[in-house]
């Protein structure tokens, strides 16, 4: 059984979320969690591909989809980080 | 990947000592090889034609003048690119947007945008052909102003360029929308007892490297081809020239030069492509050097800014609410990072209501590039600046109020995400105690403090290091060295090996060596490419205790390795004589074969940066012109690996800042054309305009690294503009919100005060 996670969405995302700041999905990590997010909604799947970073417990994790969440986690997506 | 749960904090041998760099003799005696130094058998040499347009159709282009000239090998226009572009991971629609840059398609789209180019026997060849080529030029309309670009009625750059983040009824040039936040800004602002609001500017600045952009491209009809560049990030420059070229990745073999400087500037493909393709057509390797003024029309610069800042304040300091909305306007293409300034700008604060907006506006300029901590910057620049005046307005100290409102471990971030342990208390605390703080201001000087975060970042990384049969080792990362990380690679190897710096040689490897690195950006490189060296250091050590485990025959588990020896973990394990490392690499090829470390992975635990300057500045009430007469930056670096390259760091950032405060920045003419683009009339700093930047370095441990480390390289630049701008604001008795303080801003402002 997957953990039911709670995911925080930037503004710019929830145009494609139905308004919704948070969305709730059953994944055990960030991939899983990704796949779960485009699955609920068809028109985040452009940007979950490439253009987002996701924050775990205050640690952005720019691309691994491996780690692994839990309930408890405190998850953003995040646009992608770029740096100079 | 999983945080270290071996966090090492204190009892460093080498880590935290300060040897000579490696590449220091190379420099000084001109050995370096750098973009523009290499050579090959054949070579041509390549020119760009540029658009003296800001925004024009491209009718027709005749090349038949310039092709029939003696010496020109090859003409290419954007007819020699593939009509599509491949998909790249991690470059959603990106790819289209760098071939467009590269080379203009039916639009020139800023003054300076490439539209042809020639490869020819010399270089002079090359530029009298430019000037053989005709193009029939449509004139459009255009606009540079960021505001006035996503006004009504401004032309329209790329109708369907913005993304679905936009909301409706917005200018077709805003391409992309940010917001975030926490609490309802408008109830705090009603418990404040000041509120204050304003609008603050800031021009595009260049990161002004030394080392105009430069390759040596070759590709053949076969579809092989080599590229030698200046670059940050030679692993994504094979990537997007592959894609442009409709190449195989792995057929083109890139290596990175050396790099006069970077600074997020080269972590862009800007002509690249260009080289590969009058190669493949010319079919002769073609080199091409850019000059001071087409790096300037043509590549960097930052995005500029329009900003609206409102921050209440109750009369003990504390902030009860802020709101920010960011205006970016980055070039011809989407990538202004006005999300980065948005989510920046309050970062350093504990705020109950907080919230920002920002928007990311194309215009008809050059398409802008990285430039240290991009965005954060303009945004610091606007809200220190309001938290400045409203500290003067209620008659409270600037460090006082900052440490009152001071994000904290365990701070909900501005932008979401709840900080562990983080440095910004540490780093105010550290001002506070410093002398410069409590020096007393001669009559005309006036001080400014401001506080600056950045992210920064892991990435993909990939490091080998191999043992030579004396002991000493190799170790080959694929990451530039624009800082100073090949001294901080060896000396984090030589903590885990324990074998002298001096025996460690770094190599930054091309692309066929390694498996692929993310650029030398996002101040990752001592963080990540460094964690990669422990880790494969660390592999190395496990085979090393393997051999001596087995001449001994006993467990592996039972040896230890301390100072370069393979030891016993205890009487139990059985009495042998330590054994040194050159024993084991000395006859390693007849106990297993040669003993070799790796580390491939994505580093994730990049720790989050702050820092706070101080500046004393003085400006001439006649001239206008300001002088800084004392900087010091306070700045955490997690753990500085070899403190003079990050004090360095921390000295060129607060030196760019000035730059960017005081003088720097683009001049569009109302031709859309750039009147500026050579140092002679884009001033940067120079030795004489700059005290001796004094620097702290606090060192509040990132759990997500070995050693502790955190990236030194952008945060730098985050304050400056802003410290810079409180230090001339107080000094002259009137509050500029516009970069540069120009001596001319400066007296209008004086003379607007006086009425």
């Amino acid at each position: 059984m997957k953990p039911r996670v709670t995911v925080h969405l930037w503004a710019g995302l929830r145009a494609l979320t139905d308004g919704a700041e948070t969305v709730e999905v059953e994944a055990a990590t960030i991939g899983q969690m990704l796949y779960a997010l485009a699955k609920a909604y068809p028109a985040l799947e452009d940007y979950l591909e490439d253009n987002v970073s996701v924050s775990v417990d205050g640690r952005i994790m720019a691309t691994d989809l491996t780690h692994p969440l839990t309930e408890t986690s405190e998850i953003y997506l995040m646009q992608r980080l770029r740096g100079g | 990947m999983a945080l270290d749960d071996d966090l090492k904090k204190d009892g460093f041998t080498f880590v935290g000592t300060r040897p000579k760099r490696p590449d220091g003799l190379d420099k000084v005696t001109g050995r370096a090889k750098f973009g523009a130094d290499m050579v090959a058998p054949g070579m041509l040499h390549g020119a760009i034609l540029r658009s003296p347009h800001a925004h024009a159709r491209i009718k027709g282009i005749d090349t038949s003048k310039a092709e029939a000239l003696e010496g020109v090998k090859a003409v290419v226009t954007r007819a020699d690119f593939p009509d599509t572009v491949q998909h790249k991971p991690g470059m959603a629609g990106e790819m289209w947007n760098v071939l467009e840059n590269v080379m203009a398609g039916e639009k020139a789209l800023y003054d300076g945008h490439a539209v042809a180019a020639v490869a020819a026997t010399s270089a002079l060849i090359a530029k009298d052909a430019l000037k053989l080529i005709e193009v029939d030029y449509e004139v459009l309309p255009h606009v540079t102003d960021v505001d006035k670009a996503m006004a009504e009625g401004a032309p329209v750059i790329r109708e369907g360029s913005a993304d679905r983040s936009v909301p409706e009824g917005l200018h077709p040039n805003v391409v992309r929308y940010h917001e975030s936040g926490h609490g309802d800004v408008e109830a705090g602002f009603a418990k404040a007892d000041l509120v204050m609001e304003d609008t603050y500017k800031t021009e595009a600045t260049h990161q002004g490297y030394i080392e105009p952009h430069a390759c040596l491209g070759m590709l053949g009809a076969d579809g092989k081809g080599e590229l030698w560049c200046t670059t940050q990030g030679h692993f994504y420059f094979q990537k997007v020239c592959a894609a442009v070229l409709g190449l195989e990745t792995s057929q083109l073999r890139v290596t990175a030069s050396e790099i006069g400087g970077g600074f997020g500037g080269k972590t862009t493909v800007f002509m690249e492509p260009v080289s590969l393709a009058l190669s493949r057509k010319a079919n002769r390797p073609v080199k091409m050097v850019m000059s001071r003024s087409e790096v300037f029309r043509a590549t960097g610069p930052t995005a500029s800014a329009s900003m609206d800042i409102k921050i209440g304040m109750t009369k003990d300091g504390t902030i009860t609410a802020a709101k920010g909305t960011y205006r970016l306007q980055g070039g011809a293409f989407p990538g202004a990072p006005a999300d980065f300034t948005a989510m920046c700008g309050f970062a350093p604060y504990c705020l109950e209501n907080v919230l920002q907006i920002g928007y990311d506006v194309m215009a008809n300029r050059p398409k802008q590039a990285a430039y240290r901590a991009p965005g954060a910057p303009m945004g610091a620049f606007a809200v220190e600046s309001v938290i400045d005046e409203m500290c003067n307005k209620l008659g409270l100290d600037p460090v006082e109020v900052r440490l009152k409102n001071a994000a904290r471990d365990g701070t909900k971030s501005s932008y979401g995400p709840t900080w562990d342990a983080i440095g910004q208390v540490a780093c105010l605390e550290a001002v506070k105690a410093h002398p410069h703080y409590s020096t007393p201001l001669k009559e005309g000087q006036g001080r400014g403090i401001a506080s600056g975060f950045w992210f920064n970042h892991g990435g993909e990384t990939s490091v080998s290091l191999a043992l030579s049969e004396d002991g000493t080792a190799q170790i080959s990362v694929g990451t530039p060295d624009i800082g100073g990380s090949r001294a901080s690679m060896a000396l984090m190897a030589a903590e885990v090996l324990g074998i002298p710096y001096e025996n460690i040689r770094v190599t930054i490897a091309d692309t066929a060596t390694l498996g692929y690195n993310d650029v030398s950006h996002g101040s990752r490189v001592t963080y990540a490419s460094g964690l990669a060296t422990i880790k494969a250091a660390r592999d190395a050590v496990e085979k090393l205790k393997g051999r001596a485990a087995a001449e001994w025959g006993i467990d592996p588990d039972a040896v230890t390795w301390e100072d370069g020896y393979a030891k016993p973990s205890g009487p139990n394990a059985g009495e042998f004589e330590p054994m040194h490392i050159t024993k084991i690499t000395g006859k390693m090829g007849r106990t297993g074969g040669p003993i070799s470390g790796h580390f491939e992975a994505t580093p994730e635990g990049a720790g989050v940066s702050f820092g706070t300057h101080i500046v004393d500045a003085e400006v001439d009430p006649e001239t206008g012109k300001t002088s800084i007469i004392r900087y010091t930056v306070v700045q955490d670096a997690g753990k500085a690996i070899h403190p003079t390259y990050v004090e360095g760091q921390f000295q060129g950032g607060a030196a760019q800042g000035i730059g960017w405060a005081l003088n720097e920045e683009y001049i569009y003419g109302e031709d859309g054309r750039l009147q500026n683009s050579i140092f002679l009339d884009y001033r940067i700093p120079v030795a004489s305009d700059l005290p001796m930047i004094d620097t702290v370095i606090v060192e509040v441990p990132n759990p997500g690294h070995p050693y502790g480390v955190r990236g030194v390289g952008e945060t730098g630049i985050v304050p400056p503009l802003a410290a810079v701008a409180n230090a001339v604001s107080n000094a002259a008795g009137v509050r500029l919100k516009e970069l540069p303080m120009s001596p001319p801003r400066i007296l209008k402002a004086l003379k607007d005060q006086k009425g």
